[in-house]
Formats: C-alpha cells, structure tokens, sequence
C-alpha cells in the first residue's frame, strides 16, 4: 500500500493523465463487450477512441490523434451507429450468441492475447527508455510524419492507398442498384 | 508553463467562452429581427427596448418549462443528446485566432499573448475532428427518443453530415497546400495583402466551403433533419425545455463558429487593408506597447465585423431560399461537390508548380462560360397562358 503511495506521488501531471486515461480506456473497452445494447456498445467504442488520442497526444503524436478522431470517431463510428440505427437491434438477437460462437470468440481473443504478449515480452521488441540526448518532442507532428511517408516508406504507402480504392470500387459495385431492383 | 501567461489564456479562454454564448443569444433575436425584414414586418420589440431582451425572456421560458423524458426512450442518452450537441459546438471555437498578439508587461518582465485560447500546429484537423463529431448529439437524442420521426430526422442529419464534410475537406485541401501549414494563425497571417486573401485566390473553393458549413450546420436549404413538413420537428421532437433550448443554441453557436472560420480560412481573418500602414502609424505615435495593442483591438473588430455580416448571410439564405429535396441535396452532394474539389485540387497544384496562385478562376471561367452556354442553347419557353 505506501509503495503504490510513493509511486502515486512520484508522478509528474503527465502520469496523473496517463493513469487516469487509461483506467477511462479500459473501462469503456470492457463496456464495449459487456453492453448489452449494440448502440451502448458503440458508444462506448467512441469513448475508447477518445482515450486513445489523449494517448496519442501524451505521445506527442498530436497529427494521429487528430485523424484517429476524424476517422474512426467521426467517420466509421457514425456509419455503425447510422446502420445499427436502421437495423434496430433493441430486441436482443439471442441467435447470434450460441455456445459455439462464444467459444470461437473466446478462443480467438485468447489466441490474440497469448500472442500480444509473447510479443511484448520478446527481447527484440523491448522499446528502449527515453533519453534526452535522443529525444525529438517533434518526431510525431505533420511535417516529420509527412517526410517519413513521403521518403523513406513511399511504395507501402501508395499500395495501401491503391487498396482503399479497390474496396470503395467494391462497395459500390456491390451497393449499385440493377436493373430490376426494387428501390428499398 | 509561466504563470502569468497561464491566468491571462485563462481570461482568454473565458472571454472567448462567454462571447460564443452571448453572440450565439444574440443570433436568435438577430434571426428574428432579419426574418421580420425580409418579411416586411415588426418583430420582437415588446422586450426591452427594440425587443433587446427577448434572449433572456426566450431562456426564462426555457428554463421554467416542464422537462420531459417520454417513457419509453433511453433515460441517459436522452439526456446525453443535447450535452452532446453543445459540448462540440463549443469546442471548436477554441482554435479561432481573434486577432493579433497583446503585449503587456508584469514584474517588469514583457509578454506577448495571442488572443486565441489554444495555439496548435493542427488547427485546421482539430476543427474538422470537432465538426465531425457534432453529429453524435443530433443522433444519439434522435435515437433515444424512441419516435420514429425523431430517428428519421437524425438519420438525415448523419448522411447529409458524412456527405457534405467530405466536400468541405477537400476544398479546404486546396488552400493547405497554398499555405503550407495547417495552423490557422498561419493562414490567416498568409492572407495579408487584400489580393491573396483566398477568397480571390480559391473562388471555387470557397463557395464549395460556404455551401457545406450550411450543410453541416443543418441550415436552410439543408435543413432537412429538422423539416416540419414531413418530420414534425425532426430529431429534436420529444423534447421540451432547456434540452430543446440547447439543441437550438448549438445551431446558433455552430452558425457564430463557422462564420468565424469562413472568414478565416477565405476572408483573412483579422486583416484589412492597409493594416500595416495603420499600424505602424500607432506604434510610431503611441509606442510599441500601446500602439500594438489598439492595432490589435482594431483587428478584432474588423474581424467580428466579418463574422457578423457571415452570421447575417446564414440568415438572408435561410429566409430567402426554399428546401432541397433529400436526392437533390445527395446528388449536388456527392456528383457535384466532391469531383469539383477534387478538380479544384488538382488545378490548384499545378498552378502552385508554377508558382500561379489564381489558376482557381480557370475552372470558374469555364464553368461560367459552360452556364452561359447551356442556357442560351436551351429552347425558349413560351409563357403558357394560365387556363381557368
């Protein structure tokens, strides 16, 4: 208990912000799951991207929280509420939730956190800890981000924007009316 | 950070609070005064004098109003609904630069404070993260009310906002690449000779722009979330009260915010002509200190000077222009808007290649002189004589 004091009045403001962000991220991330109404679930997501850009900005990395909220915040998450909305799942779909697509999703998630920490726990992926001869405050901003896009990982880039454009052609080609269709 | 500069961001910040609700209260009686003159009538004018305290009256009524919540909606998002909407309306004016720097000194030490409450390098995507999310408050009050014309209203509000802020980015691409920056501080400070505001140098862009901040601010002509003729009152029909007063409010305060970014982002900002002349005749009568200062008073009024006629713009459209139809507002949306930023774009790089900054008024011309065109082909009408 006094070793969690001294650590709790060690902290600069910025690991006050850090703690307290991330307990608002998990706790909406555990609220995403456990909701039993799909539009709480989404809203709960919403919270969780929130969190992780003030993450991000902790980070110094003020260019991808910006877009993470225009994207996923504003964008995607619109289109999931927009189409839950029209779907009008308030009537709980029991269907969906036999025991063999809980175990699946068990087995998945298991398999992803088995991963993740191997991953973490990897010699080779250990993040070195900050030192202020290296430390660049303007590593994550526009210009830098921009540079390194732009230079160094052009080809990836370009192939992941050709790859945007092939799934919009497919959406539209999926969601064109034909000839005979009815209108709704 | 140092104190001192620390309480007067704080004054900043409250001032600038305070004048977004004061003008976005002040937006109602001016709505109801201008749609009195475009109406050739009277208007408010029992309140006070010239009706001038009808705001207040408007917010008594508010408050004192009963505040229900229809029994089968969702309680919390409800309520959550209206915090919502104006929580992000209020949000985005935090990166507004009013005007130009204050300088002043304390314990014989000088600052310089801007009078702008948050200074950042991504202005522009902080505004556009904010506008993207004002939609939430519309759905999720929508949703929650449990009515079906609530749900259709809010609905409309999030298509025609997903559709409309594509447009807006993308003209606003144009001038980032003109600018080089996406602070607005530094494309405001880019527009200082009157020729260069981005008004003359991306006409296409700027009615582009103009048009989707009145998409996105759910006004006439694109009001259909809130369209009484086939919604009864849109997403904001079950609710009464103050609830009811800030989804209004929030229009107002969205409508004061993108006044204030259009004639940021294409009129200038806090420029005028021969403001350097002005200025720096005060500083040489009235010193450095003094003299900036009452240069930088000078900048706000002139910049609230073009919020304001904006403001009054929103409202002659509104009682000017009927409604779109919903296809027509997709169409001009997604088949008119979005390839002609694109275009815009594009010719505004190549112009930048060669270091032409007008190269916009190429696609105006051509789409005037294609107007031109189509109209004069077109076969003449004969007035067909009314039958009775």
């Amino acid at each position: 208990m006094s070793e969690t004091l001294t650590f709790l009045k060690s902290l600069t403001p910025t690991g006050y912000l850090f703690l307290a962000l991330t307990v608002i991220t998990l706790f909406s991330a555990i609220g995403v799951v456990t909701a039993r109404n799909p539009i709480y679930s989404v809203l709960a997501l919403i919270a969780t991207f929130f969190c992780l850009s003030g993450h991000y900005i902790l980070l110094n990395a003020q260019f991808l929280a910006a877009v993470n909220i225009i994207v996923y915040a504003g964008a995607i998450m619109v289109l999931f509420l927009f189409t839950i909305m029209f779907l009008n799942l308030r009537k709980e779909d029991e269907e969906s939730k036999t025991n063999l697509t809980k175990m699946a999703s068990v087995v998945v998630g298991g398999i992803l956190m088995v991963m993740l920490i191997t991953i973490f726990r990897a010699k080779s992926a250990q993040v070195p800890t900050v030192s202020s001869q290296t430390f660049d405050a303007k590593t994550g901003l526009v210009e830098n981000l921009g540079q390194l896009l732009y230079n160094d990982y052009i080809l990836p880039f370009e192939l992941a924007s050709v790859l945007f454009l092939v799934a919009m052609v497919g959406a539209v080609m999926l969601g064109k009316r034909e000839a005979g269709d009815r209108h709704f | 950070m140092d104190l001192t500069i620390l309480t007067a961001k704080g004054i900043i910040i409250l001032v600038i609070f305070a004048v977004t609700l004061g003008i976005a209260a002040y937006s109602t009686y001016a709505e109801r005064k201008v749609a009195a003159f475009l109406q050739d009538r009277i208007g408010p004018n029992r309140a006070g004098p010239w009706g001038l305290l009808q705001p207040i009256a408007d917010a008594g009524k508010m408050f004192f109003k009963e505040d229900f919540i229809p029994s089968q909606a969702s309680k919390w998002l409800f309520i959550l609904g209206p915090c919502l909407a104006m929580l992000t309306a209020l949000m985005s004016s935090a990166v507004i630069p009013f005007s130009d720097t204050i300088r002043f000194a304390w314990n014989k030490v000088n600052y310089e404070v801007p009078i702008q409450a948050i200074e950042i390098n991504i202005g522009v995507l902080y505004i556009f993260g904010v506008v993207s999310l004002g939609v939430y408050g519309i759905m999720v009050g929508g949703w929650a009310s449990n009515n079906k014309f609530s749900l259709l209203g809010a609905i409309r509000a999030a298509s025609q906002n997903i559709s409309y802020e594509i447009a807006l980015g993308l003209s606003l691409i144009a001038i980032l690449m003109m600018t080089g920056s996406l602070s607005l501080r530094a494309i405001i400070n880019e527009q200082a000779t009157f020729f260069e505001w981005n008004v003359f140098t991306q006409p296409l862009g700027f009615v582009i722009f103009l048009t989707c901040a009145f998409a996105e601010c759910n006004r006439t002509p694109f009001d259909l979330p809130e369209c009484e003729t086939e919604l009864v009152g849109g997403y904001h029909t079950e609710y009464s009260s103050m609830k009811l007063g800030f989804y209004l409010f929030a229009e107002y305060i969205n409508m004061f915010v993108s006044s204030a970014f259009i004639s940021a982002l294409y009129f200038g900002g806090f420029h005028y002509p021969f403001m350097s002349v002005v200025n720096g005749a005060l500083e040489n009568s009235l010193g450095a200190v003094t003299g900036h200062n009452i240069g930088t008073i000078i900048s706000l009024v002139v910049f609230f000077g073009k919020i304001f006629f904006f403001i009054f713009f929103f409202m002659w459209v509104r009682w000017t222009l009927p409604r779109f139809r919903y296809d027509q507002l997709m169409n001009l949306g997604w088949k008119t808007f979005i390839p002609l930023a694109i275009l815009n774009v594009v010719i505004t790089g190549a112009g930048l290649l060669y270091n032409f900054k007008y190269s916009s008024w190429l696609i105006a011309i051509v789409m005037i002189v294609l107007a031109v065109m189509s109209t004069s082909r077109a076969p003449k009408r004969e007035v067909i004589p009314q039958q009775s």
